[in-house]
């Protein structure tokens, strides 16, 4: 089955990590990426940009409304996510314990997907 | 609301050309057979064809040709003699709500496509018919080869992969880096043979470059951490930002220097520079990177005075010694006269031997010229003439011999 893990940073700290550091992170993704690649849990992923750059949308008597900014104003904000399939959800989260932002303070959200219902 | 039939075949092909490969790649693996795979994907188009221009595509149009695949497949299987085992065999192999496919197969596909038990001729026309969706034809013509001489090399390299029991499989850890040495080199070959235009049509050479970089873009997704592929993909990127601009109205070619820079892609650009700081971190960089890191430079300067020519010589220095060979000795030469003066150049080029190549020559007489040696230039202009067997390049040197003839 397939999971979502959601990675949360707070953007302010990772703007504040030196640029080695978060250059050796990202290079860890990339071998993390290709671990996975080659294990074949990968499936999909997609890094954002930060939500400084975030609209929102919503609809306010019957008009659209497109606001500046993230949805949920959080401490940490998402930064990125990987599809996987795993077999057990716990395959899902011993991934998940390897992301290389996790020493470095960040969060990891692991969520099933719910099945797709056939074509 | 009725499907438009133009915009259903207009999608149809979009999906063709995005997803052959990827569908492709999990059915052989599915199947454990190039040929029933590839019959297979084609019919279950076919049906497309037929089916979707009326009714609409299915919502969910890569599962339904996966499926629609299999099940032309197994019924190609059942016609054979001894169908019914191996029937058994795909309903094993194969679970039922497989039908998205794994990126991982692609690898698998291009890793197989390029094995080194197959001549590089084979891998390169492999990968095109197999990983990119390419037809027999398009492959032929791009490449000035008679379509059935293709399809004989097509045929014997499944034919040896079969019979070799080459294995569908991404290579361990401890031979990945050879193997992606050859992958690297079956790609950045597509790409040049559409970049040189050495022969052939322009049309068909466009695709072959794009085509190269889709894969390049490809393989840096699912391994992101070998800076190799970050450098061939920046290499591609920006050397193809520059196409429009390599020759003129009338198809002569245009020096670096007199190329219209407002004309280049930034977008190919930008994104090749940041491949490249990527590609170069850590670690000893490879030739790939080193070469992707010197057409940064030119891409990047302003205007061709403002180019970092000693920054360029430096580079060529480090690739002088990642990958010897006297064509980057010559274009060191080359940089170091850019940055140090054309006899500073002259120098570097007279230990240089590389005897039937053009360019040794013509460099030479390009700085001979800048240093008003009329007579020497246009003897080397003519010992580059009859070397050169380029039209555009031919009429480039005679422009040049008759301006210091």
């Amino acid at each position: 089955m397939q999971f979502m893990l959601m990675c949360y940073f707070d953007e302010d700290r990772w703007q504040a990590l030196p640029e080695g550091q978060r250059a050796q992170i990202m290079e860890q993704y990339g071998e993390l990426t290709q671990s996975i690649v080659r294990s074949g849990h990968f499936r999909a992923k997609a890094k954002l940009q930060p939500t400084s750059t975030a609209r929102t949308v919503r609809a306010c008597a019957g008009e659209t409304l497109v606001l500046d900014g993230p949805f949920a104003e959080t401490r940490e904000q998402l930064g990125g996510i990987f599809l996987v399939e795993c077999g057990a959800l716990d395959e899902a989260l011993a991934i998940a314990a390897r992301f290389p932002t996790l020493p470095a303070g960040g969060v990891v959200e692991v969520r099933p997907l719910e099945r797709a219902t056939g074509s | 609301m009725s499907p438009d039939p133009d915009e259903q075949l207009g999608y149809l092909e979009d999906l063709h050309r995005r997803e052959y490969g990827r569908i492709l790649a999990t059915l052989i693996r599915g199947l454990g057979d190039f040929d029933l795979a590839e019959e297979a994907l084609q019919d279950a188009f076919a049906v497309a064809i037929a089916q979707w221009p009326a009714q609409g595509p299915p919502q969910n149009p890569v599962g339904w040709l996966i499926a629609t695949a299999r099940n032309r497949a197994i019924d190609q299987l059942r016609r054979r003699t001894m169908a019914e085992s191996k029937r058994e065999d795909i309903a094993a192999v194969w679970a039922p709500d497989d039908d998205a496919p794994v990126p991982l197969d692609s690898l698998r596909l291009i890793f197989t496509c390029c094995h080194p038990a197959l001549s590089l001729e084979a891998q390169v026309a492999l990968t095109l018919r197999t990983v990119c969706g390419l037809e027999t034809e398009e492959i032929a013509r791009a490449f000035l080869v008679p379509v059935p001489t293709l399809a004989q090399r097509l045929v014997r390299a499944k034919n040896k992969i079969k019979a070799a029991r080459i294995p569908y499989e991404v290579p361990g850890d401890e031979v990945l880096r050879e193997r992606l040495e050859a992958v690297i080199a079956v790609v950045y070959l597509v790409f040049n043979e559409g970049y040189a235009a050495s022969f052939g049509e322009g049309l068909v050479r466009a695709e072959l470059c794009r085509e190269a970089i889709r894969l390049g873009r490809m393989l840096v997704d699912l391994l992101p951490a070998e800076r190799e592929l970050a450098g061939l993909l920046a290499l591609m990127l920006l050397h193809d930002a520059r196409r429009a601009t390599r020759t003129d109205a009338e198809g002569a070619i245009v020096l670096l220097e007199e190329q219209d820079r407002s004309r280049w892609d930034q977008a190919h650009i930008a994104e090749g520079a940041a491949l490249v700081t990527r590609a170069l971190r850590g670690g000893r960089p490879g030739p790939y990177a080193l070469q992707a890191a010197i057409a940064a430079l030119h891409a990047t300067a302003a205007t061709a005075a403002a180019t970092d020519w000693r920054q360029i010589a430096a580079l060529y220095g480090l690739l002088v010694a990642v990958h010897p060979s006297p064509v980057v000795e010559l274009n060191r030469a080359v940089a170091v006269a850019m940055a140090d003066g054309p006899e500073r150049g002259l120098e570097l080029m007279r230990d240089l031997h590389l005897p039937g190549y053009h360019l040794l020559p013509a460099a030479r007489a390009d700085l001979l010229r800048r240093l008003g040696r009329r007579a020497e230039a246009a003897t080397a202009y003519r010992e580059a003439l009859e070397l050169v067997t380029n039209e555009a390049e031919r009429r480039f040197l005679e422009r040049r011999l008759a301006e210091v003839g």
